[in-house]
């Protein structure tokens, strides 16, 4: 087995347009959830979100890109630009041959199918442009990245709702684990903040109308957000022969189902996911300092995830940190996860851990120190990311210092 | 149908029973009707009655809309179809 390192991210988000911006606005416990922005957000009854500002895909794409580009294919490409670019890595000859590109998304180029929906349903148009089904494909965005960059090895979508990113970077992982590919371009994008993206979410009845507060006790329901986080695995020693700059050590995974309900999360379920990535990575419970949790905001999540979290850790439960950044970036549904692996990133690399933001009140179903309102310096070796999905599919990547 | 029969009906399709078998006592639970069945009867209510309810599924104790009971239950409805199609 070989081991995995991280050698380039970047991301969009409600927080930043790069990796620094964002880095810095967790740091500082910094608050993307705003006003949303876009046509008929009058008729919905959730006007909030953790929504991309000041990005305008004209200028960056030529008109010929903008007709095959979504908005979750434009986010993919700038923040694997930052990601790559940051690597260092040119992807030629048997790299090229060998490195593929995986990532996660829940829905693909949604404001795709909702403007042509428009157009035909709503307008009663009877024709719409020939690039539709590229454009909303979900694997537009890996496919882009593929050709953009040279990237011929093992390349395609995965789809898991909220747990997407992860599920695609545990592959990856695998891929680069296993040695079947050098290096991987991995991570997740999502963009439905549109009018029929959010209407469906308001349908489920769990969105907060002002703010999203996880762990705390007033805490009433999730936040939608969008973007993308885009990182390069690589082998170890691939790495270190080329010099390159190192963020962290991916340093195991686990995958679980729940196999019991269609929304409502299981303690088990996410029990075995945390467990499963201690055991594939070889750390003891005592080794993690930090957890990334899912942490969505709602009554259901926050209790069921702090359980599991008790039930895995015993008493060094009550030692480690557990925080929620989706309290500043919102959820991001399939790329959640690659965005909040820059928290991890942040805690092992640069020992900062990111707040739980607009925590109020103390939740006895929630009594973790999830870090709340503001950063914290500590020396952190070992780092987890959670993921549980709707659809009861959970998956845990571990971090480590390097 | 009145609105008291109506909503009867809706949590007895919901629970699948027959509409006799809701009281106006019940609670969801005694229906056997979990949280997203009761999103879905919210659904089915606001559709058969066109009227908002205001539910949030995080916190059904705090939100207006009293669900402790199918009485509470239908009393909120007249009151919200009442204001809502003054």
């Amino acid at each position: 087995m070989k081991r995995v390192v991280i050698t380039g991210a970047g991301t969009i988000n409600a927080l930043g347009h790069d990796v620094p911006e964002t880095i810095e606005a967790m740091r500082e416990g910094r608050c993307g959830i705003r006003q949303l922005e876009f046509r008929d957000v009058e008729r919905l009854s959730i006007s909030i979100g953790g929504q991309v500002k000041g990005f305008e895909a004209e200028g960056r794409f030529n008109r010929q890109q903008m007709t095959l580009y979504d908005r979750f294919t434009q986010f993919t490409l700038v923040a694997a630009k930052e990601a790559i670019n940051q690597s260092g890595l040119e992807f030629i000859g048997d790299l090229a041959a060998r490195a593929g590109v995986v990532l996660g998304t829940a829905g693909g180029g949604v404001s795709t199918w909702d403007d042509n929906y428009r157009a035909v349903y709503e307008e009663g148009k009877n024709r719409v442009h020939p690039f539709v089904v590229p454009k909303l494909m979900t694997n537009a965005a890996v496919s882009h990245i593929s050709m953009e960059y040279n990237l011929k090895g093992p390349s395609f979508t995965v789809s898991t709702a909220c747990a997407s990113s992860n599920h695609a970077m545990a592959q990856a992982f695998q891929m680069v684990r296993t040695g079947m590919a050098p290096a991987m371009v991995t991570g997740g994008s999502e963009s439905m903040l549109c009018f029929g993206g959010v209407k469906a979410w308001e349908g489920l009845r769990v969105m907060s109308k002002d703010a999203c507060r996880p762990f705390s006790a007033n805490r009433n329901g999730m936040v939608q957000g969008e973007g993308a986080g885009v990182f390069v695995f690589e082998e170890y020693e691939h790495a270190r022969a080329r010099g390159a700059e190192i963020l962290a050590e991916v340093a195991g995974y686990a995958m679980s189902s729940d196999a019991s309900d269609i929304v409502m999360p299981s303690k088990q379920g996410a029990a075995r996911a945390i467990s499963g990535a201690l055991r594939d990575a070889r750390l003891n419970p005592e080794d993690v300092c930090y957890i990334n949790a899912h942490g969505t905001g709602t009554a259901a999540n926050d209790k069921t995830e702090c359980a599991a979290v008790a039930d895995v850790f015993g008493t060094h439960a009550d030692d480690l940190m557990i925080s929620s950044t989706k309290s500043m970036h919102g959820h991001l549904i399939g790329a959640t996860g690659a965005v909040e692996l820059l928290a991890c990133i942040m805690a092992v690399r640069d020992g900062v851990i990111a707040p739980t933001i607009g925590y109020e009140e103390f939740d006895p179903e929630c009594a973790l120190d999830v870090v709340p309102n503001e950063a914290r310096e500590a020396k952190v070796d070992v780092a987890l990311s959670n993921a549980f999905a709707f659809g009861g599919l959970n998956a845990v990547l571990a971090l480590r210092k390097v | 149908m009145n609105v008291k029969d109506k909503v009867i009906e809706i949590i007895a399709e919901q629970a699948v029973l027959e509409p006799s078998d809701v009281t106006m006592d019940s609670t969801l639970e005694d229906l056997g009707i979990d949280s997203l069945g009761l999103v879905e009867s919210i659904f089915a209510i606001e559709e058969a009655f066109d009227i908002s309810v205001p539910f949030n599924a995080n916190e059904p104790e705090k939100s207006d809309f009293d669900i402790s009971s199918v009485r509470q239950i239908v009393q909120g409805i007249e009151k919200l179809v009442a204001e809502q199609h003054a």
